[in-house]
């Protein structure tokens, strides 16, 4: 019974929830975050059901799967399921917005509307988590357009100065790319026997030409690399994490980007194995610019929050680069990079977000002597550059270092020499991470305060923002030291899709 | 307690997070558990050393298994690898062979014909990925166990002595809280049975070394040290990292240590693979170690407090690189041919950095940085004897090294508490007669280091100084002797500056309470009697600690020769004796810097350190920083955002045509006519007109499904 409801569940009931908001009058403010908070614990508490009955010894496997019509007309079908490899996806999902809830209990963004905010989360929910389920094309579309219009008032509403620029760009920019997915979808129903069923498409995809997998992996590619964001379409990126809300930053770099690492690990790899192969060589070679070219964009930030989106550019150049490989080391690699990133960068978004609270300001020059003013927040800020320097013992090695080692040995019938070149520029860019993190460190956390601010009292950490960092801390640490516990998840699903990739493909 | 060597890492782990949540309620504000943890780690270590001397020797190695790899099946290969996992006894023919082997080389066959401990490993899953098993766990042998010895011993003497040189500082407890994390991350490397781990903890110890030298961090000349000293070893990683990289694929897929090196000297491997696997792993050894060009790091690293300086210098950080190539010496003997003699990269980069940085040491002012540069120094000393396949004198060195070492550091933190100042010239001079203890032990310290026998540092260097003699490496051992003389003259220099002469400091200086001057007697005592561990006859060190790879690599072994021991103190005792006509006797050419244009260049560009520092931080640093991130990030805003911001106003352009031309005048006329309500019509359209959004989503979203439509009649066509 649970079963077959769960996906539906984890996926409806933050939009129930939202909903609910809507009834609740205005004035009741305290009644909102009730309802928000509800909301996504309830929907947390699915997500840590799936975890408990899921069953880890067949991670490549689709579990709780729901497989009903839907939209006869063009085959379209309700199918949901979880593997090895939405897994930690969805849970990480579920947690976030609930540490998201939890965080702006009273830190409400101007023009404030708690109610709209709140509304605007849940629903961004419905679509992420139907995003990391969804088992049919449409469905999977529909869920990954969903989220843009959430965002898209978020950005615009709530967001900093330039917010409306800054909102267009990303809506527009992703759009774009969305329309171009949509195009690829359809030519593979017509192409994969009228079908938009995923799972169907991977056993049927091996048999397209190879030209028109190439062209169709063209459009997958436009639609999920914006969303990545890889270079050269990550424009969008600074501008929208620089004026959205701190919340909306956390969503948008810990969920959304994840979006499409995810389509190319879900859609593009398995269907198109040949395109793949086609692709790959160009993918990592754009990841590893984007590695090099995310850092040195790092480097010449004045903004603490612009500093910390663009090393996200860096940090999914890392994520792409083990998907480019084609090997399980690579692939495990990447979804691993994908939740340490959802976790630190989300903590980095949450710790500028509350330095720009406390100061008014999230200029470096401006800031300095943090660690003598809020040691506690800085002790943190700390904690978090180091994992995403990629610390040893901490989650951001796991998704950094495997991916650089399976750059070494992509799939066969991958250039060694090219992709050994790739391995060394990555490690290089292991360099500049240090540099501009802990560069970034020296100039907030350091010295002492600025005339400015030499006499503020400056709250140290206070308790919702621990309740909403403590878990995002703790996993850094845990996953950290037992990496095992994302690997296991993941390993089943990825090397029965790498050797199907390679079946079809070498 | 072999068995449970994981114990001795986690035990400082653990103290590092009771001291950081706890520490600052405490009534010794958490220096009680630093030290708690530190010394039950020793008397571990302690354990552990006695029960691997008193463990049966019953593993049999066959040495220059390179030879007997070619042979179909890599017997060799299989035997050390079997060897480790199943602890079983080795065949006897591989014994056999072995003995065979070594009556031919005449000189090298009377160790390996002698049975080895065996390592104990003790290994748990860690996680699986693709289709690699990672194993996490302890891989205990004499190298092990000797550095856990050296390193706890270390640490403790350092918490001792810091409980009185730290006392009152403004962040008392986060410096006990590091100091453990640092001692647990070096522990955590040499015990690490997988080259994951060995990262984990070689990069615990960069985390902590940045922390530690970064502890006054209010000052930004401090924090710019701690953030040199990460960034330069975070540089040389880009090989570790690649290294372990290639190793892992080149050792069949496996991080295991054991593995890699067997892997590596079997012979399967190609060579040009463990070559660049070498290489990789050198550079490293070069930012960690502090090896010529990447030693700059280490002198500034002095902005740290003085205890931290010799936890970094003596036991921790530092001798890491050097532990890693005796420890991965399969990879590096057979990748740079160490055995073939002639000139290898390993050795060269040590004998340079031997000179270059005894070179620099003269010019110093600060008696930290006179003692840093010789760090880096010897530290090239080390990784020489390694290049030179005198693998056991190598860490040999680093032990007696340790020692002697340490006990500077800790005689010029003695003395700084003392003075308040580091600089020899303005603020120190005839403390002899302050402080005895201080001085005594400083003497013997650097009696040690200068290589005077019978001291520890004599026994150490003269082993390497065989070494690159007797294995076919001439020119290092002109580098060696050439070294010892400039070290024992900028020592003699060192102690004429601190002690002899007239106080020239303020106040009136006092010796050292107890708390300091302890484990100065405690490092003086090891530094006279270390040297004997491994005294010709007995070489009980180099049977403790010869390990399974350094054997089978076939490490030859040399008689003590009176001639290169004579040689070497000589040039010792004349770097003394010309150290004390110069500054005692003012004889000599003094003022020869300002008289003669060549000495005065030269002076100059020793005060520059080569320049090398000008090019670090002025050109690559500076650069990449400056122009070449703002030029990246112009090209960002301007051409890629361009292009984007280009295509948006071609598109409002197109929009507003087909709003103007088309919609208002076609489809408004229709809609018009259709009879809809002028009303419901004026605000859709006002709707259109003011939402640009919808009108660009509209616009975009038509044009791709026009271009698709296309597209699919064209695929599917």
């Amino acid at each position: 019974m649970f079963d077959s409801w769960a996906l539906t569940l984890v996926v409806f009931l933050p939009a129930v929830g939202a909903a609910l908001l809507v009834a609740v009058p205005r004035r009741a403010e305290n009644l909102m975050k009730l309802v928000a908070l509800a909301t996504t614990l309830a929907t947390a508490a699915v997500g840590v059901a799936i975890l408990a009955r899921f069953d880890y010894g067949a991670t490549d496997t689709l579990q709780f799967e729901v497989d009903r019509p839907w939209i006869d007309v063009i085959n379209s079908r309700y199918h949901m399921g979880v593997d090895g490899i939405s897994l930690p996806l969805l849970a990480l999902s579920v947690l976030i917005t609930v540490l998201c809830v939890v965080y702006s209990w009273d830190h409400f963004p101007e023009p404030h509307n708690p109610k709209a905010f709140l509304a605007l989360m849940l629903v961004l929910e419905t679509g992420m988590n139907g995003t990391f389920v969804g088992q049919d094309l449409i469905l999977f579309f529909v869920f990954f357009e969903l989220v843009l219009l959430p965002m898209y008032f978020m950005i615009g509403v709530w967001g900093g100065p330039n917010r409306q620029y800054a909102a267009i760009k990303f809506f527009l920019f992703t759009l774009f790319g969305s329309a171009l997915m949509i195009l690829a979808f359809l030519a593979l129903y017509f192409k994969g026997g009228n079908t938009f069923d995923i799972p169907l498409l991977v056993e049927r995809g091996g048999t397209i030409a190879r030209d028109a997998q190439i062209l169709i992996f063209g459009g997958l590619f436009m639609g999920f690399a914006i969303k990545v964001p890889m270079f050269p379409f990550h424009t969008w990126l600074p501008d929208a994490h620089t004026e959205a809300p701190t919340v909306g930053s956390v969503i948008l770099a810990a969920v959304l980007l994840k979006l499409g690492t995810y389509g190319f690990i879900r859609i593009a790899l398995p269907i198109l194995p040949d395109a793949a192969q086609a692709w790959a060589p160009w993918i990592g070679g754009l990841a590893v610019v984007g590695i090099i070219y995310g850092a040195l964009g790092c480097l010449a930030q004045k903004d603490l929050k612009r500093l910390i989106a663009f090393s996200s550019v860096a940090h999914m150049g890392f994520v792409m680069l083990g998907i480019a490989t084609l090997t399980d080391y690579g692939i495990n690699a990447a979804v691993f990079g994908m939740v340490a990133h959802g976790l630190i960068t989300g903590m980095l978004f949450f710790i500028a977000g509350s330095i720009q609270e406390r100061y008014g300001t999230r200029e470096m020059s401006r800031l300095g002597g943090l660690l003598l003013q809020a040691p506690r927040l800085a002790w943190l800020l700390g904690f978090c550059a180091m994992a995403s320097l990629g610390l040893p013992g901490l989650a951001g090695f796991w998704g950094e270092f495997p991916a650089i080692l399976s750059a070494y040995q992509p799939a066969p019938g991958l250039s060694e020499a090219l992709f050994r070149v790739y391995m060394v520029v990555a490690a290089v860019g292991t360099v500049f991470a240090a540099g501009y993190l802990l560069w970034m460190y020296q100039r907030t956390a350091f010295g002492t305060a600025k005339k400015e601010f030499a006499e503020a009292h400056v709250h140290d950490v206070h308790l919702p923002e621990w309740l909403a960092w403590a878990p995002l801390l703790l996993l850094i640490l845990i996953l950290g030291i037992f990496p095992s516990l994302i690997f296991r998840v993941t390993d089943g699903a990825v090397q029965s899709m790498t050797s199907a990739l390679q079946a079809i493909g070498g | 307690m072999l068995e449970n060597a994981w114990v001795i890492p986690a035990l400082p782990v653990l103290s590092f997070v009771l001291i950081l949540f706890f520490g600052k309620r405490l009534p010794k504000h958490g220096h009680e558990i630093g030290v708690a943890a530190v010394a039950l780690a020793f008397v571990l270590a302690c354990v552990c050393a006695v029960q691997w001397v008193q463990r049966p020797a019953n593993l049999e190695v066959k040495p220059g298994s390179e030879e007997h790899a070619a042979a179909p099946g890599s017997p060799a290969q299989a035997n050390a690898v079997a060897a480790l996992e199943e602890k079983a006894p080795p065949g006897s023919e591989g014994g056999h062979e072995g003995e065979g082997k070594g009556e031919k080389e005449g000189e090298a066959g009377e160790h390996e014909a002698e049975p080895i401990r065996k390592p104990v490993v003790k290994e748990v899953t860690w996680f699986d990925n693709g289709q690699t098993r990672v194993k996490a766990g302890t891989h205990v042998d004499g190298l092990a166990v000797t550095m856990m010895f050296v390193v706890t011993l270390i640490s403790l003497l350092v918490h001792v002595f810091s409980t009185s040189y730290m006392h009152g500082d403004r962040r008392y407890t986060h410096y006990f809280a590091a100091l453990s994390l640092f001692t647990a991350g070096m522990l955590v490397m040499v015990t690490a049975n997988n080259t994951l781990q060995l990262l984990v903890g070689w990069e615990l110890m960069g985390l902590c070394s940045f922390m530690l030298i970064g502890h006054w961090w209010e000052e930004r000349n401090n924090s710019n040290a701690a953030l040199k000293a990460f960034f330069t070893t975070r540089t040389g990683d880009v090989g570790l990292l690649i290294g372990i990289a290639i190793l892992f694929f080149a050792a069949g897929q496996t991080f295991d240590i054991a593995d890699i090196n067997a892997a590596a000297l079997g012979g399967e491997v190609s060579h040009g693979l463990v070559l660049a696997g070498a290489a990789a792993l050198l550079c490293g050894v070069i930012g960690k170690s502090a090896q010529f060009p990447l030693h700059t790091w280490l002198p500034d690293a002095m902005a740290g407090p003085t205890p931290v300086s010799a936890l970094i210098h003596a036991a921790t950080m530092v001798v890491a690189g050097v532990y890693l190539v005796a420890r991965l010496y399969g990879v590096f003997w057979s990748g740079f041919d160490i055995g073939g003699g002639g000139i290898n990269p390993v050795a060269l980069v040590g004998g340079i950095t031997v000179l270059i940085a005894a070179a620099l040491a003269f010019v110093q002012t600060d008696i930290k940085k006179v003692l840093a540069y010789s760090t880096v120094s010897q530290l090239g000393y080390m990784v020489m004897a390694l290049g030179v396949g005198a693998w056991t004198a190598g860490v040999f060195h680093l032990v007696t090294h340790a020692f002697f070492k340490g006990l500077l550091f800790l005689g010029a933190g003695s003395v700084s508490h003392a003075v308040h100042s580091f600089d020899m010239k303005k603020d120190m001079g005839g403390l002899r007669e302050h402080m005895p203890i201080t001085f005594k032990t400083f003497v013997i310290g650097s009696l040690a280091l200068a290589g005077v026998p019978p001291l520890a540092g004599f026994w150490s260097k003269d082993e390497i100084l065989l070494g690159a003699s007797s294995n076919g490496y001439p020119v290092f051992l002109v580098i060696g002797l050439l070294g010892a003389a400039l070290t024992a003259a900028y020592m003699t220099r060192c102690v004429y500056l601190t002690f002899f002469g007239e106080y020239r400091g303020h106040g009136q200086p006092h010796e050292s309470p107890p708390a300091i001057t302890v484990p100065l007697v405690v490092l003086a005592a090891l530094s006279v009697v270390a040297g004997f561990v491994n005294v010709p006859g007995g070489e009980w060190f180099a049977k403790w600690t010869e390990n399974e790879t350094v054997l089978s690599a076939g490490v030859a072994h040399h008689s003590f020769s009176p001639f290169v021991a004579l040689f070497g103190s000589a040039l010792g005792l004349l770097g003394i004796a010309a150290g004390y006509a110069y500054y005692w006797r003012n004889l000599g050419p003094h003022r020869l810097t300002q008289r003669s244009g060549a000495a005065g260049t030269g002076y100059r560009i020793l005060e520059n350190k080569y320049g090398l520092d000008r090019l670090y931080t002025d050109w690559v640093v500076g650069g990449i920083k400056g122009p070449i991130a703002r030029g990246a990030y112009w090209f960002n805003q301007r051409v890629i955002d361009g292009v984007v911001n280009g295509v948006g106003i071609i598109a409002r352009g197109l929009a507003r045509f087909v709003y103007d031309t088309v919609d208002q005048k076609v489809v408004d006329g229709v809609v018009n006519g259709a009879g809809i309500g002028a009303e419901d019509g004026g605000r859709v359209l006002r709707l259109m007109q003011t939402g640009r959004v919808q009108q660009y989503a509209l616009f975009l979203f038509g044009a791709v499904v026009v271009l698709g439509g296309t597209l699919v009649l064209f695929t599917t066509g």
